[in-house]
């Protein structure tokens, strides 16, 4: 734990706005940023202008007794009374039409956001309590590529997301990217996003899925457009048999022990789709998903104990003998 | 009570009224005989003493009271779990409360600020001040207004009872499906919550009808449509809503969602042709509407304060009366945004766009109304007016906010995030919270007879509001740095554990206010300065009466001559005699001019009430269990309505009370 | 008139009090403490084994953890309705309804009726689940952790009607709509938006 503190700190200042709606990536999102700017400016001017009127109507005679409540209440003369609805009418009229223009404005952002390319990569995200399936489609079946946790993206290009849900509802929302999007079991939707600058951004979890809602993040890796293609190819790769025997041993632990039976391996006899896909386990920044730093350490930790780190996550408790577990490790740090 | 009043005839054939201008005023009543009269009525109206008689009281002034207490009590209740969620959020990891124990905490906040606290107490505070503002001598159906209280109580008591044995709802105060459905919300949890809006709902609508019907057929005479009083206008249409949107949520919770957890039907399983955005599409139907239920009435409170202390008639009477009634239409129109992540196609999110900007005109005609108001007057700054200033400060804000959350393109970037935690922190607690303050400062003299202390309310307003700023200001920005809601901690490396901390001291500094609220209520109820009957000198007819007002209201029904009925009328108060004092009889005027049309009779004390709302429990709780429950408390809730019946039937039946008709427009 | 209320409250408790309230009140929160122990999540916890599965694999001898109990235990999640229901959800991810189907059996025998093969005591059923079965019930000690073993128990006994009735699972919303794992495009897509 004091490493991932540690960690973060340092991450801190690397990262500044790393998951941040005002830091913008995305030309869409730049549109919906301008528009936040207009309407708070405009919202918060209307905002001082109310408070001040009140103020100067309640405070430029005040009567300072109670027994200044005694008076009579005389009606209002018909001049005063006529210039205040000539006043009250044109501040409503002025809202009406404030409101008219954002109405407008708002509508050819929508309609920019809406525009898409008809042919662009495809990638289909899976919500799971509580963690993401990322697979990157292909015509050719063999090519698809199945990840977890985290989303690789190419810079200056736009990708198509189809969300989809395997449990309850979660959403999709990346801050510095694009807006959100609910993954609602029984249905499928899907957004375009065109991220256009190189960097690793953070998303989350944004509907309430149950206990570990929390720890539900998604780091989004922005590649540049080369950076992308190779990230691809080397996805396809699958996992290769390790080489020394403390590796081999750990292969062992894993496919004859409790792991296989959620996790999948490509290349290896393990197929199972209840957890994550393990195939690029060590080259993943995070673990649980982007909840711990990919250490050797918190990585050992989280086998042996995922209800400490994640209380309520369907992972069980693995009681590894410690022999059993070095080698479990060793054989996961081959996974890259 | 000696008021001073002058008799209207009770005899037909006599005109009234100054239309014979030039003749003598009409004699004033005698003393003695006020006083003869007084005394029979609290001899008819008051019921029997002791436990008994409060267990069976139907007065709606008693009612209200215990609905008022109770409803503040939710307040604390839900205040100390938010209290709790600041303390563990205010640190990034911190390890005060776990992720189960946090979601039955986050929960149970979000339900009983919004089901036990917030619609309850505007209920309450329409069914404590609508009667003596139209100059009634009770509720409609006194004996619904008690069952509606006790039902309210049994929820109350019941989701409490459930958080304290770990049985606490946990799906949020929204209840998503599947996450709320039968396989990710196994055991009793979300049954309770669904139970629970039942109970309120049911309540909810008690205090509806009888809002209405009070409102329409028990005015003074001569309080026409056009004179009703802003306060009860906006519990009006609010009662009115009330009717449209609880059932909706009602039909959900109960026949959908509670039977899809206990007799496995698939109303939202989309395996067989369920649908999970049902749920969602229900709920805010009758959930975005509910924002108004709470936000009108507490804008009622507003209007009276204004012109009593800026010693004007409101400005633009009308325009805020058809204020109300807009924000009450439009409120039916806003669901959808509440849903704009989900996916709905672009044209129909454009359409609930619209509609929710459309709805901020309606409520800045209510603001600019009252600046005119206090611009054409001249204002006294008592604590119900820093109130109002605090009001104004912080809703119009969240009112902002909710202009840009109606933008397609930027909610969904805030849309579950702090900002909107922010924004609708800033409309209730702004919108309702404050005026409600406003309005206990303003009436609780009425209620109680004695003043609250205006030093001590100074020191509360200071601290509440800065408090509520505090705490929710920095929300807005933690959401565009995208921490999501209904998170139970967070990561050091997100970088919001700074604004999160400055939130949770916010919070210190609302709980303090608040501890100096009830330490003023205390202290002013043992040992306040004694109110008069009008100690602010106000206009409506709730001021016309001793504080706290008799257990009859009114001795006479009072004659209404314009909407400022303390204000219209130089000198005493025309009355209306020839009611029977020897029984709890009263005036049924019409729906519209408010003629005097005929004599009713107002049930009796009754115990049938809290015991049909025992029966409830029964039903309700029992069916989480076995469906036998459901057929044992109908069995013996007949028992309940045996009794009700009986008891009602000894009411007789409306006669003509003999008083010409040209009465009002006489005057 | 507010001030007397609590006055009136205080009398009228009073009066209550002969009556015995006391026993009425421990009733409620004896029904209540068995709520509690219905509705908890318990994350973390090494039940007992019913049998001898400290080896779990013959790579090391070390054994980490509490020793296991071995002799006849009581189902440790019966009572538990989020354990079952955690329990009714493994039964469908790890294919039990292959062959079990949802209790009505098929290629592996019903588990709703009254008739057991290998005996209903939860030991038993532990047993049969952890060591396997002639006839094709693998043996699942070295894929489950005893915690969920158990759950899967009291699933099992809670399709016979053997668990108390408050924790027993509703129905299910699991043949959800959603791609099939091999397959690129949605089967039904109820609704297909581009935004």
């Amino acid at each position: 734990m004091r490493r991932v503190a540690l960690a973060a700190v340092l991450l801190l200042a690397a990262c500044a706005g790393r998951q941040n709606v005002l830091n913008p990536v995305s030309p869409g999102n730049r549109q919906v940023n301008t528009l936040f700017w207009w309407m708070l400016g405009v919202g918060a001017a209307v905002w001082a202008l109310v408070i001040v009127a009140f103020l100067w109507a309640s405070l430029r005679a005040r009567r300072r007794t109670r027994e200044d409540l005694e008076v009579p209440v005389e009606p209002v003369p018909p001049e005063a009374n006529r210039r205040a609805t000539r006043i009250v009418g044109g501040l409503v009229a002025l809202t009406a039409i404030i409101l008219l223009v954002f109405l407008i404005y708002d509508f050819t952002v929508g309609r920019a956001l809406a525009a898409h390319p008809s042919r662009a990569l495809t990638i289909e995200i899976i919500g799971h309590q509580w963690w993401w399936e990322v697979r990157y489609l292909d015509p050719d079946p063999q090519r698809i590529v199945v990840d977890a946790n985290e989303l690789h993206l190419p810079a200056g290009d736009t990708v198509q997301v189809k969300l989809l849900s395997r449990d309850v509802i979660h959403s999709f929302w990346v801050p510095n990217i694009i807006g959100k999007r609910d993954l609602i079991p029984g249905y499928v939707s899907s957004i375009f996003l065109s991220p256009d600058r190189p960097g690793v951004y953070r998303a989350q979890c944004a509907e309430f899925c149950g206990h570990e809602h929390a720890k539900m993040a998604l780091p989004v890796v922005v590649h540049p457009r080369d950076g992308f293609s190779q990230w691809l190819q080397r996805a396809r790769t699958p996992a290769a048999a390790p080489a020394d025997s403390l590796a081999l041993a750990g292969r062992t632990v894993f496919l004859a022990g409790s792991c296989s039976s959620c996790h999948a391996i490509t290349g290896e006899p393990a197929y199972a789709s209840l957890g994550p896909d393990l195939t690029h386990l060590a080259s993943r920044r995070t673990l649980a998903a982007g909840t711990l730093v990919n250490t050797p350490g918190n990585l050992a930790g989280w086998i042996v104990d995922p209800q400490a780190v994640k209380p309520g996550a369907l992972m069980p408790a693995n009681a590894l003998a410690p022999r059993d577990l070095r080698a479990l490790l060793a054989y996961l740090e081959t996974l890259k | 009570m000696t008021d001073p009043v002058r008799p209207l005839p009770d005899a037909p054939g006599v005109a009234p009224g100054p239309a014979a201008a030039p003749s003598p005023p009409p004699p004033l009543l005698d003393a003695d005989a006020l006083a003869r009269d007084a005394e029979r009525l609290e001899a008819v109206w008051r019921g029997p003493r002791g436990f008994w008689g409060w267990l069976t009281s139907v007065d709606h002034k008693s009612i209200g009271k215990r609905y008022i207490v109770t409803a503040f009590l939710m307040f604390l209740a839900g205040g100390i779990e938010a209290a709790m969620m600041r303390a563990q959020l205010s640190g990034p990891l911190r390890g005060l409360i776990g992720p189960d124990r946090y979601n039955q905490i986050f929960t149970t906040h979000g339900s009983t600020m919004m089901f036990l606290f917030a619609v309850p107490m505007m209920n309450a505070m329409g069914l404590y001040f609508v009667p003596l503002m139209v100059g009634a001598r009770n509720v409609a159906f006194p004996r619904l207004n008690a069952f509606g209280y006790y039902t309210y109580l049994v929820g109350v008591v019941f989701l409490y009872v459930s958080l304290f044995v770990n049985t606490g709802p946990d799906a949020g105060w929204t209840s998503y499906v599947p996450l709320a459905g039968p396989e990710f919300s196994p055991g009793h949890r979300v049954d309770v919550w669904a139970q629970l809006v039942t109970f309120t709902e049911i309540a909810a609508l008690a205090a509806a009808v009888n809002i209405i019907v009070t409102t329409f057929k028990l005015r003074a005479p001569g309080m026409s449509l056009n004179r009703i009083p802003i306060f009860v206008w906006s519990q009006l249409v609010v009662s009115f809503m009330i009717v449209f949107a609880m059932p909706a949520v009602a039909t959900a919770s109960t026949i959908q969602l509670a039977a899809d957890r206990a007799v496995g039907t698939q109303w939202f399983n989309p395996a067989t042709g369920g649908d999970a955005l049902l749920w969602q599409h229900i709920f805010w139907f009758f959930g975005h509407p509910e924002v108004y239920i709470v936000f009108l009435p507490a804008l009622g409170f507003v209007t009276p304060i204004v012109e009593t202390f800026a010693r004007r008639r409101v400005f633009g009477y009308t325009a805020i009366v058809l204020a109300n009634i807009t924000t009450g239409f439009f409120a039916f129109g806003l669901w959808v945004h509440h849903m704009f992540a989900t996916p709905i196609p672009e044209l129909g999110q454009s359409l609930f766009t619209a509609a929710s900007m459309v709805i901020a005109i309606p409520t800045g005609v209510q603001i600019f109304c009252w600046i005119a108001t206090l611009f054409l007057g001249r204002s006294r700054m008592t604590t119900a007016m820093l109130f109002v200033l605090g009001f104004l400060f912080t809703f119009v804000n969240g009112g902002i906010t909710g202009v840009m959350l109606a933008s397609v393109a930027f909610d969904k970037q805030v849309h579950d995030t702090f900002f909107v935690v922010a924004h609708l922190h800033y409309v209730l607690l702004g919108g309702a919270v404050l005026p409600l303050f406003a309005g206990f400062y303003f009436w609780f003299p009425k209620i109680t007879g004695r003043m609250l202390s205006e030093t001590l309310g100074a020191w509360h307003f200071w601290l509440f509001t800065i408090g509520v700023n505090v705490t929710f200001f920095p929300m807005h920005i933690l959401g565009l740095q995208g921490m999501p809601r209904r998170i139970y901690t967070y990561l050091p490396e997100t970088g919001w554990g700074g604004l999160n901390l400055l939130a949770s001291a916010g919070a210190v500094v609302i709980a303090v206010s608040v501890i100096l609220f009830l330490i003023n209520v205390w202290v002013s109820w043992t040992a306040g300065a004694v109110a008069g009957p009008n100690p602010w000198a106000s206009s409506g007819l709730d001021w016309a009466t001793a504080s706290p007002p008799p257990v009859y209201n009114f001795v006479h029904p009072v004659v209404v001559e314009g909407r400022h009925p303390l204000w219209d009328t130089v000198g005493p108060l025309a009355v209306l005699t020839g009611l029977r004092t020897d029984r709890r009889e009263e005036l049924i005027t019409t729906t519209f001019d408010a003629l005097p049309d005929h004599r009713h009779q107002s049930p009796r004390h009754s115990i049938w009430p809290l015991y049909l709302a025992l029966c409830m429990g029964v039903v309700w709780i029992g069916s989480m269990f076995s469906p036998w429950f459901v057929l044992g408390g109908f069995a013996l809730s007949l028992l309940g309505l045996l009794g009700w019946g009986w008891q009602g039937s000894r009411a007789s039946g409306p006669e003509l009370v003999a008083t010409p008709h040209d009465l009002v427009e006489a005057s | 008139m507010f001030s007397r209320s609590p006055d009136r409250v205080t009398r009228g408790l009073r009066a209550l009090r002969p009556r015995g309230g006391a026993p009425l009140l421990l009733a409620t929160l004896l029904l209540l403490a068995a709520a509690c122990e219905r509705e908890q999540r318990r994350f973390v916890e090494s039940p007992p084994s019913a049998t001898p599965t400290g080896q779990l694999l013959t790579v090391s001898q070390l054994q980490p953890g509490p020793a296991y109990i071995t002799a006849d235990v009581e189902a440790p999640y019966d009572d538990n309705a989020w354990a079952v229901s955690q329990g009714q959800t493994l039964f469908t991810s790890m294919n039990c309804v292959g062959c079990h189907f949802h209790g009505g059996g098929g290629i592996g025998p019903a588990l709703m009726d009254d008739q057991w093969i290998y005996g209903s005591a939860p030991e038993q059923i532990f047993a049969s689940i952890a060591e396997g079965r002639p006839n094709g019930m693998p043996a699942w000690k070295y894929k489950l952790s005893d915690q969920q073993i158990w759950m899967l128990v009291s699933y099992v006994r809670s399709l016979s009607g053997l668990i108390p009735k408050g924790a027993r699972p509703g129905r299910s919303d699991h043949m959800m709509l959603t791609t099939p794992p091999t397959s690129t495009a949605p089967a039904h897509p109820k609704m297909t938006t581009v935004p």
